[in-house]
């Protein structure tokens, strides 16, 4: 089960640019939430400070509490164990191009310890079929290679290497926006899926996006979060001017 | 810099449009009225000719809204401004077909002696009229506070149709050889009223589109 996110007076930074200001927000468990802004805002740098990816660059910083459930996951836990706890899928597909479709999904586990072949093989296809792609590739999983896949395929077979570690959190950085329409909708539907098992992250360019697959929508901008509310008010009648003038593409 | 000009050369185009239409239909109304008083059927007749071109019209603004829905994913403001100029369309169409409706009446009841009857149908007419005219105004100004003024005029218009009602009912059981036009005239105070219905459902999307709050239902006294 997905496990909510409580961030506390969050600040991040890149050498001296302060990238996040004082971000507090609740991203409640099994929901998606969706984070949009224009590009620079700081949205995709928030989901990074979420499991701890943010400071694996030398230059970054981060100050503040990000709880997820009761643990402190820059107090009480290592970044290994939250990034275990904390999925995540990029913009664009990220396949171990030498790995088979197996491999990758089950890279995660074996990374973990895991060797034992009847668990590797029954999470290889829970996860496959919870991201959807079973059915498309359960007779090539030892054959094919994860990068003779489609965009679509492939980004399906990240999501399903991300839920094979068990996460509690999945966190989507542009899922789909490097994918054709038909493919897009079967990353939406998978939201919608998976959202009863996980708690949600996603940032999208793609208000349309935002509004279809998410409950709760946050508009980020100049490093600031400046509305969080449920996604239907966000963009039927947003509270602030600035929300309203970027959603309805007044901005610039 | 302006953004999405496109789109908002689009809303514009659409706005205007509906000001046509607005146009059309509040003068079919004021011709209605002119020809009750001067009971002359040749207004009768352009009000009639009037429907053909609201009914075009209203086929036409709700297309270039659905387009607009379809082509631009509208959000926030913009959404709420595309939903309320279709419903406000279906509103003008509506009040054209009220005028037409006075008109048929207006064209019956010259078939009886023009008498003095106990209801001032031209009150009750430039009030609703004038509900019309303000809240196409406060479209026009995107003015939510004057939205919110047309709301109470309805209960004035609503008060005369009752009025309306009650004089014109006792005038039928007391002289039932005026039952025809007394029966006409009722009619007329009833469409009038709708008139004035209708202005209170613009006036409320004008508040929807501008506020974002939906005030509709909200008058306990219509309750």
């Amino acid at each position: 089960m997905g496990v909510g996110i409580n961030v506390e007076h969050l600040n991040a930074w890149y050498g001296t640019t302060h990238t996040l200001q004082d971000i507090n927000l609740n991203i409640p468990a099994n929901h998606a939430t969706a984070l949009i802004g224009p590009s620079g805002c700081g949205k995709s740098t928030f989901v990074r400070c979420l499991n701890r990816m943010h400071e694996t660059n030398p230059i970054a910083r981060a100050s503040g509490v990000v709880k997820m459930g009761d643990i402190d996951i820059y107090k009480d836990a290592s970044p290994v164990t939250i990034r275990r706890r904390v999925g995540m899928v990029f913009q664009r597909p990220n396949p171990f191009p030498t790995m088979s479709i197996y491999d990758n999904v089950a890279s995660g586990l074996k990374l973990n310890g895991f060797r034992n072949k009847a668990i590797l093989d029954e999470t290889v296809e829970r996860s496959l079929k919870a991201s959807a792609l079973w059915e498309e590739v359960k007779d090539d999983l030892k054959k094919k290679s994860g990068a003779s896949l489609s965009g679509g395929q492939q980004q399906r077979m990240c999501i399903a290497r991300a839920l094979a570690v068990d996460p509690e959190v999945l966190l989507m950085d542009e899922p789909a926006s490097a994918l054709d329409p038909v493919s897009t909708s079967k990353i939406e539907d998978l939201i919608f899926q998976l959202k009863s098992q996980y708690t949600i992250v996603i940032v999208t360019h793609n208000m349309q996006q935002a509004a279809r697959v998410a409950e709760n929508t946050g508009f980020f901008l100049n490093g600031k979060m400046v509305e969080f509310d449920s996604t239907d008010r966000i963009f039927t009648n947003p509270k602030d001017k600035r929300t309203e003038d970027y959603i309805t593409g007044r901005f610039g | 810099m302006a953004t999405r000009i496109k789109f908002q050369q689009n809303l514009d185009d659409l706005k205007e449009r509906l000001l046509i239409m607005a146009g059309m239909a509040e003068q079919a109304i004021q011709r209605s009225i002119e020809a009750y008083r001067t009971r002359d059927l040749s207004i009768c007749e352009l009000v009639f000719q009037s429907e053909p071109v609201i009914n075009r019209l209203e086929r036409e603004i709700d297309q270039m809204a659905l387009d607009l829905l379809a082509m631009e994913q509208p959000m926030a403001i913009d959404l709420r401004f595309i939903l309320s100029v279709i419903r406000i369309n279906a509103d003008l169409e509506r009040v054209g077909d009220q005028a037409v409706n006075i008109a048929v009446r207006i064209r019956e009841m010259g078939a009886f002696a023009n008498i003095e009857l106990p209801v001032d149908i031209p009150k009750l007419a430039s009030l609703s009229a004038a509900m019309v005219r303000k809240a196409l105004q406060a479209f026009i100004e995107a003015d939510a506070e004057m939205a919110q003024s047309v709301l109470k005029l309805d209960d004035q218009v609503d008060e005369m149709n009752d009025a309306a009602f009650y004089s014109l009912s006792t005038l039928i059981k007391e002289r039932p050889e005026l039952t025809p036009q007394s029966l006409n005239a009722l009619i007329i105070a009833r469409n009038l009223e709708r008139v004035g219905d209708h202005a209170t459902n613009i006036a409320e999307d004008v508040i929807f589109w501008v506020r974002g709050k939906d005030v509709r239902h909200n008058n306990p006294s219509r309750a």
